[in-house]
């Protein structure tokens, strides 16, 4: 049975994630296309409930939706009931009752999802929840990687920043290791979860030590906020200790990959050499988001059906492809 | 302060075991019409005979800590269905916590209470506010306070950061004998030290990190345990530490204790037997202040009751409507019930002998209250007829909506569970009869 | 009679159990040689004409179709693949999933589409095909090529070349390989 909901990568476990990956490549096909869309999710109704500003993963999402030819509609949290005082549970239930077949949810607190999912049919996809999962995130990374690697058994990658509020790290993690890669989290101990236990990862605070040995450098999101809650003197400094420079790009091997979620801080966390470099693939990643939540939306929605539905195929039925060789 | 009862005929608990502060015997109580125990021996009968077979007739439970949400919150809960509640779980008095709407930090607002809790099934034991309004920043009318009867000060729900304010407010409190008849009066502190508790919804360590949800260090409560055992080392004052939850805040009152000084500690039911890992459910019924700690924290709370340290179980019920649970879990409100629940799992979680538990629960509280003359006390033949009765081999499965509760935010559903409360008897009336209360 | 393994999308795999053989491999082969003539005669040549094979079934088909053609010609046939699980109309109603990335190789704008499975049945594949074709731009006609009919039409589809028209029981499974094609029966 295909997974109902998609809220950490942790459940999906490295067969879907395989899965998840090998559609994708369907999808970036019909992507291709003069006419980009096919009829597979024609009258599904997709929700988006997005608590928290997010321009790209959003229109991303809608984008993967109407290639698809499934129907949207959007909650608009600043002009709805939410300022209202309405209950989270209440504010789902409303949307419920519209008849959806999945909601995407963001919000800035961890778990949203997974109330929801508790409380209304629908499937839920978890487009970021605070600083606990991103796993659409995840699976457009991974895929990136496997472009360029094929397998990534065995390789190595970094995940150089702010981990402690990072959704994308706590996903990015769980994903890249479920493939059999090699994780090392670089950051000052400030910007670290404060436990680390049960992590799939290495530990470093040396960038430079790390940079020489690793596949992919992914570079986190650093926010001008860390400084004023004195998780960090000042950016100069992170940038210093932290960011992907100039000089750092020099030592960066030839195939090792760039990859970040943006919005990026050019001049903190990479500079602007670094991210325009023919290594960067940050606008690889972007194109291949839309691809891949495809195949999430498609894997949710479009796979499921079953014997015991009322309209399915007598069982005699040969199945989608009528002879097989 | 005792409820209104009319009880116009004798009733005999037959058949069970006595236990009290003196040791375990079995004996039938017969209790008068008066209000007090009448007798205590064999072969005694009654108007009304109650069954206790196979059970503990020990002294009424004293909750330290209780959230009755009158005035402000009927919604969640009133002094009525959370007496209700308190009576089932064998309480025979609770202490009422003043984080009410509006506060009880001034006379009118406690002699409220005190006259709604003049119809509960069980005794209510106004507390009272260090501050005004619970804000931190001026203290509260304590002598009239005192006055009125009020034995615990505390502005629960969050500690006085300020430590001058805090040593003043110790200080005050030693000189107020002339306003009680001579009794002492406690300061009762939630430890949470708020610049590093602000802004955090569970307990930092491996889940936090692992759920990205922003979480409290233990250093929060240690913080506040350490200045405040240096403030009655100074000050004479006798301080309560409620729901200790680290292992750290115990140790600091283990070695205060040894040194001798006037401080008394509770744990809440939940702080020694649940951990953080259960927020990885997301549900936010596990959300609560202290947040649940880890295991190591929930062992070194466990010992502080086997070993002393902790002189009593606590309940914390914290009410809350289900729509207001019904939230994100940063936004969600702090605190589950815990009324029906605590002997129960006092019983089945701790490794202490049933008299150990009775103490914890029943006279050491009533200490601490100030209402052992009332409460606590032996059974024996002219004392107050404040008696719960209990099957500590009753095996049962929690079910937080059967509960009287007006809230079931209870984060122990389903959990199996043995030692259930029969029959509770308040101040000569039996509130609570066969696990049904009565009014 | 052989039995093997068949992967398709659950739950519609198993293994195919064979009863009776239907056609043999150089039946096949003589049935692809006759097919690629007459697509060729239809069209008067070659001009134009693209081969897409349905994935899965179809692609070995039309790999030899399309070789034939060259070889009988000489000239160039462009060569596609169609994987058409995402136009399909029972989506939602039973387990349907892509097996394999279409790929068309041209521009499809006034082309001669020659499209190519291994069993024509219920017609509702090659529905789907048809839909999918749209999105490769517009062909000036699509024509059909099975290896075997075997009847049970639910839309109003015909094939224009045909390997082998065999009746069959709907309970039957048809299995078709180049090495042959048999009847019986799939075990789970």
């Amino acid at each position: 049975m295909s997974p109902k909901h998609l809220l950490s990568i942790d459940d999906l476990g490295r067969d879907w994630i395989e899965e998840i990956l090998r559609l994708t490549d369907s999808f970036a096909e019909v992507s291709a296309r003069p006419i980009p869309k096919v009829p597979a999710l024609r009258g599904k109704n997709i929700a988006w409930l997005f608590y928290e500003d997010s321009t790209r993963t959003r229109l991303s999402f809608e984008t993967a939706a109407k290639r698809l030819s499934a129907d949207t509609m959007n909650f608009s949290v600043s002009s709805s009931s939410v300022n209202k005082g309405e209950s989270l549970r209440d504010t789902c239930l409303t949307i419920s009752a519209m008849g959806v077949d999945a909601i995407v949810v963001r919000h800035k607190s961890a778990g949203v999802p997974w109330q929801i999912a508790k409380w209304i049919d629908a499937s839920i996809i978890n487009a970021g929840d605070g600083w606990h999962q991103h796993p659409t995130q995840a699976l457009l990374d991974c895929y990136t990687l496997t472009q360029k690697f094929g397998s990534l058994d065995g390789r190595h990658i970094a995940i150089v920043g702010d981990i402690k509020h990072s959704r994308v790290a706590r996903s990015d993690i769980a994903a890249f290791t479920a493939l059999g890669a090699e994780v090392t989290i670089v950051a000052p101990q400030t910007l670290m979860p404060p436990s680390l236990e049960g992590w799939n990862c290495k530990v470093s605070h040396d960038l430079d030590a790390v940079l020489p040995t690793v596949d992919a450098v992914y570079l986190l999101r650093m926010q001008l906020e860390r400084q004023q809650e004195a998780l960090v003197p000042s950016l100069r400094e992170y940038t210093a200790g932290y960011g992907l420079t100039d000089e750092r790009l020099e030592h960066l091997g030839a195939n090792t990959l760039i990859m970040h979620p943006g919005p990026m801080n050019r001049g903190v966390e990479i500079s602007q050499k670094a991210a325009d470099d023919p290594r960067s693939a940050v606008t690889q990643q972007v194109a291949n988001g839309v691809s891949v939540r495809m195949a999430v939306l498609f894997l949710l929605l479009g796979n499921n059906g079953s014997d015991s539905h009322p309209n399915a195929p007598r069982p005699n039925d040969q199945g989608p492809n009528e002879g097989i060789l | 302060m005792s409820s209104v009862s009319s009880v116009s005929e004798t009733t005999l608990l037959r058949g069970g075991t006595v236990v009290d502060a003196s040791g375990s015997r079995r004996a039938d109580v017969l209790v008068g019409t008066d209000g007090n125990i009448e007798a205590v021996g064999d072969g005694l009968s009654g108007d009304r005979v109650i069954d206790a077979g196979d059970c503990i007739v020990s002294p009424g439970f004293v909750d330290l800590h209780t959230h009755l949400r009158e005035p402000g919150k009927e919604e969640a809960e009133t002094i009525e269905t959370g007496s209700r509640g308190g009576a089932l779980g064998g309480f025979t008095a609770l202490v009422a916590m003043p984080n009410t709407t509006p506060p009880m930090d001034s006379v009118g607002v406690v002699r409220d209470v005190i006259e709604l809790g003049k119809t509960a099934l069980t005794d209510i034991i106004p507390s009272a506010a260090i501050t005004i309004g619970r804000a931190g920043a001026e203290l509260a009318p304590m002598a009239e306070l005192a006055e009125l009867g009020v034995r615990i000060f505390t502005d629960d729900g969050t500690g006085v950061q300020d430590d001058l304010l805090m040593k003043r407010a110790l200080e005050y409190s030693v000189g107020l004998a002339p306003f009680t008849g001579g009794a002492s009066v406690a300061l009762a502190q939630h430890c949470e030290v708020d610049s590093l508790s602000a802004g955090t919804f569970m307990h930092e360590g491996e889940w936090s990190s692992r759920l990205g949800i922003p979480g409290q260090p233990s250093e929060a409560e240690d913080l506040m345990v350490m200045r405040d055992i240096a403030l009655s080392r100074s000050t004479g004052a006798r301080v309560h530490f409620q729901h200790l939850s680290t292992a750290g805040a115990v140790a600091l009152v283990r070695a205060a204790k040894a040194e001798g000084l006037p401080v008394t500690a509770e744990a809440t039911t939940h702080h020694f037997t649940l951990t953080d890992a259960a927020c990885a459910s997301f549900d936010t019924v596990f959300k609560v202040h202290p947040p649940l700690r880890s295991d190591s924290d929930v062992a070194a709370v466990k010992a502080g009751l086997l070993d002393g340290t902790i002189d009593a179980i606590a309940t914390d019920h914290a009410p809350h409507c289900a729509h207001d649970k019904e939230q994100p879990f940063d936004a969600a409100p702090p605190g589950m019930i815990g009324l029906e629940t605590a002997l129960a799992l006092a019983l089945t979680e701790l490794e202490l002998p049933v008299e150990k538990v009775v103490g914890l629960m029943s006279w050491q509280p009533a200490k601490i209250a100030g209402i052992d003359d009332i409460h606590g006390g032996p059974i024996e033949a002219g004392r107050p007829a404040n008696i719960t009765v209990f099957d500590p081999n009753e095996a049962w499965t929690i079910v937080g909506s059967s509960f009287a509760s007006k809230s079931s935010n209870c984060p122990y559903e389903g959990h199996e569970v043995r030692g259930k409360v029969r029959h509770t008897i308040v101040a000569g009336e039996a509130v609570v009869i066969d696990q049904e209360a009565m009014r | 009679m052989a039995e093997r393994e068949r992967k398709m999308t659950r739950p519609f795999g198993g293994v195919f159990v064979a009863r009776t053989s239907v056609m043999s491999a150089d039946d096949i082969d003589r049935a692809i040689w006759r097919m690629s003539h007459e697509i060729i005669e239809h069209n008067h040549g070659v001009d134009n004409v693209v081969v897409v094979g349905l994935q899965t079934g179809g692609v070995p088909l039309a790999e030899r179709i399309g070789e034939a053609m060259v070889e009988i010609t000489g000239r160039d046939v462009p060569f596609g693949t169609i994987d058409v699980a995402l136009h399909r109309d029972d989506i939602g109603i039973r387990p349907v999933m892509p097996e394999e990335v279409t790929s068309i190789p041209c521009d499809l704008l006034n082309k001669v589409v020659v499209l190519i499975d291994d069993v024509l049945f219920t017609g509702r594949t090659i529905r789907a095909a048809l839909d999918a074709l749209t999105t490769f731009g517009r062909p000036r006609s699509v024509q059909l090529a099975v290896m075997v009919d075997r009847g049970h039409r639910e839309l109003p589809i015909r094939p224009d070349y045909v390997g082998k028209n065999i009746p069959t029981r709907r309970d039957e499974v048809v299995d078709v390989t180049l090495d042959g094609v048999q009847l019986g029966e799939m075990r789970k």
